[in-house]
């Protein structure tokens, strides 16, 4: 048995609104929040990394949690932007956060890293205790600022998420998880070496509406729970208009469909935890009915986690 | 009514909008469709024209236009 115990969050300070980052993209800052939903983003500052991006989520975290690195028994780390091919953020964040001899794993996933972490932190916990699943990204420095990147700079942002999975308690029991992989379309969102994110949009869209609603609805059938009744939904923060979708196909009110992509934009696998940290906070800590969490990305990969009070 | 007389009228219902594709004219192109409704165009069609079209097959490609929608159902009548 595990259990969601605490959640963190980090956004650099500086705020990227549609006034600055329209100029750059060729594009009208109106237009650009009609069509994306977001009215800004934060962008790193040149002296942060991934993984102090990441370190920070963690530290907030922990402090949630009441906790100390030294209760925590393992690390896992998301990240799809990572500055170097090895070693990963993991390593950093367990030493910046002071984890050290504790094992600290990468997961070099975008988009859906977050709710993987969760989901494999879910067993995890049988053997490392309380596992502490960092997301972090920094999407500015992957896209192109300039009227050539535009259709994938408008959508991007930095930040780190945390969630601390634990044996021990929490506010919601990880009842189950559903995870898929579909390679076939691994070109479709990429990030090569030295090269900017490609995105084919059209692609991902069609491929997003018709999978995700799939996976969240066989995770309810599995456990006798209507979309009805679930109170919260959390994804992946990509696009508004993909949540509405979502909904509508899953058949649950769109307003349980929490999101903050207007003041973040799209942060990759850290989306999911930065709306879930703000989520959390918002409440008064105990969860009353079913709780979803769900993501869709680069891979492709997506999945859904079912959560009980 | 004839098979690709009903992708234009399904085309035209999905679109939400006066418009009157050309068999080869770019749905995306010329504005008809976007990623969303995109998306509702697929489920329409497998409503109407009793298909199923697999995750492999969604790609906006194969539904870029009237002609190539036709193409498409008929690869899989």
């Amino acid at each position: 048995m595990a259990w969601l115990r605490a959640l963190g969050s980090y956004v650099p300070a500086r705020v990227v609104d549609n006034a600055e980052l329209a100029p750059l993209v060729g594009a009208d800052p109106a237009w650009l929040l009609r069509a994306t939903g977001i009215g800004e983003r934060r962008f790193a500052a040149a002296d942060e990394t991934v993984a102090s991006l990441g370190a920070a989520a963690a530290a907030d975290c922990l402090a949630s949690a009441g906790m100390a690195a030294a209760d925590v028994g393992m690390l896992i780390v998301s990240s799809g932007s990572a500055e170097r091919r090895f070693p990963g953020p993991a390593a950093t964040i367990a030493r910046e956060c002071g984890m050290a001899g504790k094992p600290a794993i990468d997961l070099p996933m975008a988009s859906a890293g977050g709710l993987f972490g969760i989901a494999l932190a879910a067993e995890l916990t049988r053997v490392s205790g309380n596992v502490l699943v960092v997301a972090s990204e920094i999407m500015s420095r992957v896209v192109r600022l300039n009227p050539a990147g535009r259709d994938t700079a408008i959508l991007f942002g930095d930040g780190a998420g945390a969630c601390l999975v634990s044996r021990e308690g929490g506010f919601a029991e990880i009842a189950d998880a559903e995870l898929a992989t579909d390679g076939e379309f691994a070109d479709a969102l990429r990030l090569e070496f030295d090269a900017p994110l490609q995105m084919d949009g059209r692609a991902i869209i069609l491929q997003a509406s018709r999978k995700l609603p799939r996976a969240i609805g066989a995770l309810l059938e599995r456990n006798g729970v209507l979309p009805t009744q679930v109170g919260t939904y959390l994804m992946h923060q990509a696009n508004l208009n993909l949540m509405v979708r979502v909904a509508q196909a899953v058949g649950a009110p769109e307003e349980r469909f929490f999101h903050n992509i207007a003041r973040y934009g799209n942060t990759s696998s850290a989306s999911l935890l930065i709306a879930a940290t703000e989520w959390w906070r918002g409440g008064d800590g105990t969860l009353r009915e079913p709780l979803v969490l769900a993501a869709f990305g680069a891979g492709l990969n997506w999945g859904a986690v079912l959560a009980r009070p | 009514m004839d098979r690709q007389t009903k992708i234009v009228e399904i085309v035209k219902r999905v679109a939400g909008k006066p418009i009157d594709p050309a068999p080869e004219e770019s749905l995306f192109e010329s504005g008809a469709l976007d990623s969303f409704t995109l998306a509702d165009l697929v489920t329409a069609l497998e409503k109407e024209f009793s298909v199923r079209v697999p995750d492999s097959d969604l790609t906006p490609r194969k539904f870029d236009s009237v002609a190539r929608i036709e193409a498409y159902l008929q690869s899989r009548s």
